[in-house]
C-alpha cells in the first residue's frame, strides 16, 4: 500500500528517519479576520466535506454555535464585541488547528504514527493508531484537539489533507464567500498578508499584523489581524504560545524513565514466565469477555 | 519551566501507562501514514445553480454512481463552482449545507392527506389525490366563478380559490402555473416576492423604467463607495457581497453601513451609522438637501438624463403632510395633479434653465429642505456626524469619474413607505449620476433564488409574464381599451418608448395561450383571460380567508404560516378553509397549521374541519431548468438523481391535474368552460412538459415566417426560435410567453447554460448564461456616456459611439444606431427617455417621497406633520387598528431579519445549518438588558399587540439606544427562522408578533419597524 501520497516530516512516537529526499511546497491557509463575515460558510462546508455532524446545540447568549470546538466540529467562529478607541468592532476569528511548524500535539503523543507532520505543512491525526491519551490536548498551544464521546479518539481539522494531496485547496478555503480565507504555499501567503497589511495601515489600523507565532515555529493556518499587537482580543487567542512545559518534561525525563519502566516491565515478564509458565486467564474473566463482546 | 508535584505524577502516571499499553500490545499492529482518500476521484460531476438566494452560485453537484443504467445516483458532496463568476467556487453557509438540503429526514416522500378534524397525515396515492383535489376545484369554481360582472364585460374571475406560488421554482414552473392558473380564472394569486421585495419593482419601474437590480453582482467591485442600507448583504448575500469587499480590498472603495444594528456588514465595514428602523426617508431626505445645499450634483446628467427641467402641471402641492388631491374618506389620492404640463402636442413642457417655479428641479428642492440635519438628528436618532460623514462620502461621486452604488433589500421594502423608501435613494443616485454607470447604480438584492424570474413571469395577481398588465375589468373590458391605455404614448420628441410595441408583447402571449384557437377575429382570446377587479395580496387573500370567502388554497412552495404576518390570524384564516393543497419538497407549518405542537402552534385539531393534502415535490438537484439571479442572469440547471419515494416535478403535478380538470369540464360541461378548453397543451408528453418546452416558449417562436418590414429580409423562418424581442409581430406569426426572456433559447440552442466567463473588462462576461433584455448586463448603460457620446468616466467605458453605432463590452441598452444628438434619451423604458426624479402619477403615496412614521411608533407624532403621522394611503382592514400597538403598552421598537446560518423557514430542516445556529433567539442591548435585569442566555418573552413569543437572550453592545424626538429609543432585533417543523430546537412564529399592515402600492408588510414589549421569563 502507498503511504507516500504526503511526504511525511516527521511522526509520532516515532524514530525511524523519514524519507527526505522530496521537497514538497509548503502550504499555508490565511486567515483575514478584517474582512471575515462570520457567516459560518468554512464551518459547515468543513463538516459537510468530512461527513461529521455535531450535536443540535442551544443558543447562550452570544451567535457562537457549536459553542465549542468538538470531534464532530473541527473549526468554529468566536466572536469578540470590543470596543476600541470609542468604536465598537466585532472581532470575529475561525478557530481550528493551527498546524504548527513545531506541532506540541505529535510532540507529545506516545502513539507510533498517530500523529503525522506531512512536509507541506500538515499536521494529521491519524485515527486508526490514536489510542485517546490525550497527550495531544495537553500538548496543544491552542487547545484544538478534542476527544470524541464515540469512539475515545482525537480529532482535529486536518487541513483537508485529502484535498491537498489531490491537488485542491481545502473545503473552508474553496467556501469562504468574502474570500478572507486564502491558501497557497506559505510563502505566497506571507505576500498576500503583507499586501493586506499595508492595506489595514492605510485604513488606519497602525497595528495590523500577521500572526505566525515564533514560539511554534510559526503555522501553516496564519491570521491577518486589525490588532495583531493584541492578538487577546480576538477571543484569546494566546500573544506567545509555546508548547506546554508538560510535553517538554514528557521528552526530557519522563520518557526516559518511562522506557526504564518498560524495560524492568519486560524484564519482569519474562521472569514470571521462567518461573511461573505462562499465564493463564480464568474461566470468570473469559466469560467476562465474552460478555463485552457480545454487546 | 514549572511543573507541579499533582502534574508530574499525571503526567509521569499517564506516560507509563499508555508507553506500557503500547507495549503490551494495544498500539495498532501497522502504523500507517496515507491521508484519507479523495471520496470524489471518479464521482459524477454535475452543474447547478444553488436554489436559496439570488445570488445564483454555481454548483458541482457529485453523485454516486457513474451514470449508468445499473446505478442509482445519489448526490454525496456538493461544493462550489470555481468557473462561475459571481461566485468562484464559494458557498454560503447555506449552499454549503445544500446536501442535508436534499437529504433532509423531513422531506415529503408520498402524497398525504389530513381528513377533516384528523389529528395526523394518512398516506394516499397521487391518484387518489388529484381525484379528489379536482373535483374540489371542479365543484367550486362551478359555483363561485363569476362569467361577467355587473356591465356584462366577460371577467372569468374565480375568486374562491387562492394560489400561493413559489419563487424558488424555476421558470418553468412558474410559466407552467402562470398558464393554467389563468385558465381557471384565477386572479387570488401571490408568490413571495409579494412580501419581499415587491416595492423594488414598484419604486425602480417609475424612477428608470424598469423594476431590476440596474447592476450585476460582479460590477459592484467597479464602485468607488458601496453604501450598504435597508439591507444586510453579508447576512443575506453573503457570496454576492464579496464583490463589494473587492471593491475595498481592490479599489480602496469605501464601505458604509446604515441599520438600526451593527450587523455583520458592519464588522466589516469603514463606517456605522445606527438608525432608528422607520425612518430611512428622514434620513436619505436630509442626503437630498445636502447634496443640493452643497451644490454636490451631478449637473450635467441630472439636466440631460433626468425630468429635472419638467414642469409640473398647476395645481400640484405638498401642505402639512399631504399631496395634492387627497380623498380623506377613500384613503386615497386623486392624482391628476401629479403630472407634467403638456403642450398641445401632448408633449411634456420643460424649462432648461430650471428656473420655472414648478420645474421638478425646484420643487425637489423645496420639498427637501425641510429635512434639515436637525430634523435628521431628531427623528433618526443617528449621530450628526456619522449622517454628515455619509453626506460627504455621496457627495464626493457627484464627481464623472466616481461612483458609488447602494445594496438593498428588505430593510426598505418592508414598510408601509416601501416604496419611497427606495424612490429616495433612486433620486440621490440620479443626482449624483450614478445609474447606468459600471460599479453604480441600484442594487435591489433579491431574496429568493428564482424570486425575479417569478417576478418576471407575472405570477402575482394583477400581471402576465414581461410586465405586461392583467387585463383590469375597469380600465380594460376590451382587446382595443386594452391596448390603448396599456401603451403609453410618446411624452417627449425623438424616443425609443419601448412599450410602444406593448401590442406585440401581449398578441405574441396570448398566441402562446390559446394556440390555434387565438385568431385576429375573436381578438387572440382576450375575453378568456380573466379580469381582475381589486388587487389580491397575502393580507388581502388572508383577509378573504378570515371572512369564509375562500374555500381552496393551493399552495406551492410558499411557506405562507411561517411567513405572513401576524400568524394567530393567519391559522384562523387556514382554519376556514374547506381544502389547502400543499406542494413541497418538504415538511412545512403551513400544511401542518392544524397540528398541535404546544407552546409554538396551540391549536385544537379536531376543531379544524380544513381537508388538507400534502404533496412531494422535487427540489433543484433533482430537475433540469433555469431561474433568474438577482442580476437577472437567466441560469439554466441541470438534474443529477432522482426524487425521494414518490415525489415528483411540480410539472407533472399540474399537467394531470389541469388534464384532469379539462376532462371533468368536457364530459360534465360546467361554469366559463372556454379558457379551460381552449388552453394550448402542445406539449409532446402531455402530462409532463418538459423545461425544454416550456422554456423554449417563453424564448418564442416563429408561427410563420417573420420578414422585416424595411429590407424584406427573413429574420426567422416558420417554426424557428426567435432570436430578439425586436422581431415579435402583432399579427399571430409569433408565440412568446415572455417577450423579456427571448433571447434565451435561439436557434442557437440554450444560451442560458452557455459558460463563457471570458472577461472583456471591468469583470463583465457576457459569454456566462444570459441576462435578460437582450443579454445587457448593466441596464441604462447609454447613461454611462455624456450626451455626445463619450464615457462619463474612460475607466469605467461599457460602451461608447464609434461614430456609426454604440458598441462595447455590453449590450448596448439603447437604439444601437441613434446617434448622440439625435434627441433621443438614455431611459428607452420611460415615454419621457428619462429618469424621473418626480414620479409624477404612477405611485398611490406620492410623487415624491415623505416620511411618515411606521404604523406602530415609538414617538407616536411626526414631528414633520403632526396631524399626519403615518402614510395617509395605507389600507386598513376592518378590525386591523384594533391589532396595532401604541408605545405606551410596547415601548420598545422591533425589526425582524434573517441570519446567514439560515434561508427562511427551510434550513431548519437542514442539520447543518440547525447546527450552525440551533435555537430561536432575539438581540437586546446592554442598557435595556440591564434595565430589565436580563442576561445574556436568558429566556424573554417578547410581546406585542398580536402575540408573543418566547426565546433566549443574546445580549449585546451591537444594539444602542438611541435619542429620538428627546426621548430614549430602544430597538430589539428578532430573527425570523423558527417554528416547529424543524430540525434545530422547536421556536416560535416570529411573525406571531408582526403587524399585517402593507405598503401603500404593493402591501408588502411592514415587518421591519413596529413595537414590542420584552420581560425576562
Amino acid at each position: 500500500m502507498a503511504l507516500q501520497s504526503l511526504d511525511i516530516q516527521r511522526r509520532s512516537a516515532t524514530t525511524t528517519p523519514q524519507p527526505g529526499a522530496r521537497n514538497p511546497v509548503e502550504v499555508a491557509k490565511l486567515i483575514d479576520v478584517t474582512t471575515c463575515i462570520g457567516c459560518k460558510a468554512c464551518q459547515v462546508s468543513c463538516s459537510e466535506w468530512n461527513d461529521i455532524r455535531a450535536e443540535v446545540g442551544s443558543n447562550i447568549g452570544v451567535y457562537d454555535n457549536p459553542i465549542d470546538l468538538d470531534a464532530k466540529a473541527w473549526t468554529v467562529m468566536r466572536y469578540s464585541e470590543v470596543e476600541e478607541n470609542g468604536k465598537l468592532e466585532w472581532l470575529i476569528r475561525k478557530d481550528g488547528c493551527m498546524h504548527c511548524s513545531d506541532p506540541g500535539c505529535l510532540k507529545s503523543c506516545p502513539s507510533p504514527g498517530a500523529i503525522i507532520q506531512f512536509k507541506n505543512g500538515i499536521v494529521d491525526f491519524h485515527q486508526e493508531n490514536c489510542i485517546g491519551c490525550g497527550y495531544c490536548v495537553t500538548g496543544c498551544p491552542f487547545n484544538v484537539p478534542r476527544i470524541s464521546k464515540d469512539d475515545g479518539k482525537a480529532y482535529k481539522c486536518s487541513l483537508c489533507s485529502d484535498r491537498v494531496a489531490a491537488g485542491q485547496e481545502p473545503s473552508c478555503v474553496k467556501t469562504c464567500p468574502t474570500g478572507a480565507i486564502s491558501f497557497g504555499s506559505k510563502a505566497d501567503m506571507k505576500e498576500v498578508a503583507a499586501r493586506r497589511i499595508a492595506n489595514l495601515k492605510e485604513r488606519g489600523y497602525a497595528n495590523a499584523g500577521l500572526y505566525d507565532p515564533p514560539g511554534v515555529g510559526g503555522t501553516h493556518v496564519m491570521y491577518v489581524l486589525h490588532h495583531a499587537d493584541r492578538p487577546e482580543l480576538y477571543a484569546g487567542l494566546p500573544k506567545d504560545p509555546s508548547i506546554s512545559p508538560l510535553v517538554g518534561l514528557w521528552k526530557g525525563v519522563a520518557k526516559p524513565l518511562a522506557t526504564l519502566a518498560l524495560a524492568g516491565v519486560a524484564l519482569g515478564s519474562l521472569f514470571h514466565y521462567v518461573v511461573k509458565g505462562p499465564n493463564e486467564i480464568s474461566k470468570e474473566i473469559e466469560d467476562e469477555i465474552e460478555k463485552e463482546d457480545a454487546q | 519551566m514549572h511543573v507541579s508535584r499533582r502534574q508530574f505524577f499525571k503526567i509521569s502516571a499517564a506516560g507509563f501507562g499508555t508507553s506500557s499499553l503500547a507495549v503490551l500490545g494495544a498500539a495498532p499492529s501497522e502504523a500507517r501514514a496515507e491521508v484519507r482518500q479523495y471520496k470524489l476521484a471518479r464521482a459524477r460531476e454535475i452543474r447547478n445553480i444553488c436554489t436559496y438566494c439570488s445570488v445564483g452560485c454555481g454548483l458541482l453537484m457529485y453523485s454516486l454512481g457513474s451514470g449508468s443504467k445499473n446505478a442509482r445516483a445519489e448526490i454525496i458532496h456538493i461544493e462550489g463552482d470555481p468557473d462561475h463568476p459571481v461566485s468562484r467556487g464559494a458557498l454560503c453557509p447555506k449552499g454549503s449545507g445544500l446536501l442535508d438540503f436534499i437529504h433532509s429526514p423531513n422531506r415529503v416522500k408520498y402524497p398525504e392527506v389530513r381528513e377533516p378534524g384528523s389529528k395526523e397525515w394518512k398516506r394516499i396515492s397521487w391518484h387518489e389525490a388529484v381525484e379528489r383535489i379536482a373535483r374540489h376545484m371542479k365543484d367550486d369554481r362551478d359555483a363561485n366563478v363569476v362569467a361577467k360582472n355587473a356591465d356584462g364585460v366577460p371577467v372569468n374571475r374565480w375568486l374562491s380559490c387562492g394560489v400561493l406560488t413559489c419563487s424558488a421554482a424555476s421558470n418553468e414552473t412558474g410559466i407552467l402555473t402562470q398558464k393554467v392558473i389563468r385558465a381557471l380564472g384565477v386572479v387570488a394569486t401571490d408568490t413571495q416576492a409579494r412580501i419581499c421585495h415587491s416595492p423594488t419593482v414598484a419604486a425602480l419601474a417609475p424612477s428608470f423604467g424598469r423594476g431590476a437590480m440596474t447592476n450585476n453582482w460582479v460590477d459592484i467591485k467597479n464602485a468607488d463607495l458601496v453604501l450598504v442600507m435597508g439591507g444586510n448583504a453579508a447576512e443575506a448575500h453573503p457570496v454576492g457581497f464579496r464583490w463589494a469587499v473587492e471593491a475595498v480590498k481592490q479599489r480602496g472603495a469605501k464601505l458604509v453601513v446604515v441599520d438600526p444594528r451593527f450587523n455583520r456588514t458592519a464588522a466589516v465595514a469603514d463606517l456605522y451609522v445606527p438608525i432608528r428602523a422607520g425612518t430611512d426617508i428622514v434620513f436619505l431626505g436630509g442626503v437630498i438637501n445636502w447634496l443640493i445645499a452643497n451644490d454636490r450634483i451631478q449637473k450635467e446628467y441630472v439636466l440631460a438624463y433626468t425630468n429635472a427641467s419638467s414642469i409640473i402641471a398647476e395645481g400640484y402641492g405638498f401642505e402639512d403632510g399631504l399631496f395634492s388631491g387627497f380623498d380623506k374618506e377613500q384613503g386615497r389620492y386623486d392624482r391628476s395633479t401629479w403630472n407634467y404640463e403638456f403642450d398641445a402636442d401632448g408633449k411634456v413642457r420643460t424649462d432648461p434653465t430650471l428656473q420655472h417655479p414648478r420645474c421638478v428641479w425646484n420643487l425637489l428642492k423645496a420639498h427637501y429642505a425641510r429635512y434639515t440635519e436637525d430634523v435628521v438628528a431628531n427623528l433618526t436618532g443617528s449621530p450628526r456626524e456619522g449622517f454628515r460623514r455619509i453626506c460627504e462620502l455621496l457627495g464626493a461621486t457627484s464627481a464623472p469619474d466616481k461612483v458609488a452604488t447602494v445594496l438593498y433589500a428588505l430593510g426598505w421594502t418592508e414598510h408601509t413607505v416601501g416604496v419611497q423608501n427606495i424612490r429616495t435613494m433612486a433620486i440621490i443616485q440620479l443626482l449624483l449620476g450614478n445609474i447606468g454607470m459600471a460599479g453604480g447604480g441600484i442594487n435591489a438584492l433579491r431574496g429568493h433564488a428564482n424570486v425575479q424570474g417569478i417576478t418576471d413571469l407575472g405570477l402575482l395577481s394583477t400581471n402576465l409574464p414581461g410586465y405586461v398588465p392583467l387585463p383590469s375589468e375597469k380600465n380594460h373590458p376590451t382587446f382595443a381599451d386594452y391596448v390603448r391605455k396599456v401603451t403609453p404614448a410618446p411624452l417627449r420628441d425623438g424616443q425609443l418608448n419601448y412599450w410602444s410595441n406593448t401590442s406585440k408583447f401581449f398578441v405574441s402571449q396570448l398566441k402562446w395561450f390559446w394556440g390555434d384557437k387565438a385568431t385576429q377575429e375573436n381578438d387572440w382570446g382576450y375575453d378568456w383571460l380573466p379580469k381582475w377587479d381589486k388587487l389580491y395580496d397575502t393580507l388581502h387573500l388572508t383577509e378573504l380567508m378570515q371572512q369564509g370567502k375562500m374555500n381552496g388554497l393551493i399552495v406551492q412552495g410558499f411557506n405562507a404560516m411561517g411567513s405572513f404576518p401576524d400568524s394567530n390570524r393567519v391559522v384562523q384564516a387556514f382554519s376556514k378553509l374547506k381544502y389547502m393543497v400543499v406542494i413541497d419538497p418538504i415538511a412545512t407549518e403551513t400544511a401542518s397549521f392544524w397540528q398541535n405542537h404546544g407552546a409554538s402552534n396551540n391549536v385544537d385539531s379536531s376543531q379544524i374541519m380544513t381537508e388538507v393534502f400534502r404533496l412531494p415535490s422535487t427540489l433543484f438537484a433533482e430537475e433540469d431548468g433555469s431561474t433568474v439571479n438577482s442580476g437577472r442572469w437567466m441560469q439554466w440547471h441541470f438534474k443529477g438523481a432522482e426524487p425521494p419515494g414518490e415525489a415528483k416535478p411540480d410539472l407533472e403535478f399540474l399537467a394531470e391535474l389541469f388534464l384532469r380538470l379539462r376532462e371533468m369540464y368536457e364530459k360534465e360541461g360546467g361554469s366559463v368552460p372556454e379558457p379551460i378548453l381552449n388552453l394550448a397543451w402542445p406539449y409532446k408528453d402531455p402530462l409532463s412538459p418538459s423545461p425544454e418546452e416550456l422554456t423554449k416558449e417563453m424564448n418564442g417562436r416563429a408561427l410563420a415566417d417573420v420578414v422585416d418590414a424595411k429590407s424584406g429580409a427573413v429574420l426567422a423562418k416558420k417554426g424557428e426560435q426567435l432570436a430578439s424581442f425586436a422581431h415579435l409581430r402583432d399579427d399571430g406569426s409569433t408565440l412568446c410567453a415572455c417577450w423579456i426572456y427571448t433571447g434565451s433559447w435561439t436557434q442557437a440552442g440554450n444560451i442560458m447554460a452557455r459558460r463563457d466567463n471570458t472577461d472583456v473588462g471591468l469583470g463583465n462576461t457576457p459569454g456566462w448564461a444570459f441576462s435578460w433584455p437582450a443579454n445587457r448586463r448593466v441596464l441604462y448603460n447609454r447613461a454611462s456616456c455624456d450626451p455626445s457620446g463619450k464615457p462619463w468616466d474612460p475607466k469605467r467605458k461599457i460602451i461608447g459611439w464609434n461614430g456609426e453605432r454604440w458598441t462595447g463590452g455590453d449590450v448596448p441598452d439603447f437604439k444601437v444606431d441613434a446617434a448622440p444628438g439625435s434627441g433621443m434619451d438614455p431611459f428607452i423604458m420611460t415615454a419621457e427617455g428619462q429618469a424621473r426624479l418626480f414620479a409624477v402619477d404612477k405611485l398611490a403615496d406620492g410623487p415624491l417621497p415623505e416620511h411618515y412614521e411606521p404604523m406602530e411608533s415609538p414617538i407616536g407624532t411626526n414631528p414633520l406633520h403632526p396631524e399626519v403621522v403615518t402614510s395617509p394611503t395605507v389600507r386598513l382592514f376592518k378590525g386591523e387598528k384594533e391589532r396595532l400597538g401604541t408605545s405606551a403598552e410596547f415601548p420598545y421598537v422591533a425589526t425582524t431579519y434573517r441570519l446567514t446560518e439560515h434561508f427562511q423557514f427551510w434550513t431548519k430542516q437542514v442539520r447543518l445549518n440547525a447546527i450552525a445556529q440551533p435555537e430561536q433567539f432575539i438581540e437586546v442591548g446592554e442598557a435595556l438588558a440591564r434595565e430589565k435585569g436580563i442576561a445574556a442566555g436568558d429566556t424573554v418573552r417578547v410581546s406585542s399587540k398580536r402575540g408573543h413569543i418566547e426565546a433566549k437572550a443574546v445580549v449585546t453592545k451591537r444594539i444602542k439606544a438611541l435619542t429620538v424626538n428627546e426621548q430614549t429609543v430602544h430597538q430589539i432585533g428578532i430573527p425570523v427562522h423558527w417554528g416547529w417543523e424543524t430540525l434545530a430546537k422547536k421556536g416560535y412564529l416570529t411573525n406571531v408578533l408582526t403587524p399585517a399592515v402593507g405598503d401603500s402600492n404593493t402591501q408588502c408588510p411592514e415587518y421591519k419597524a413596529f413595537l414590542v414589549n420584552i420581560e425576562k421569563a
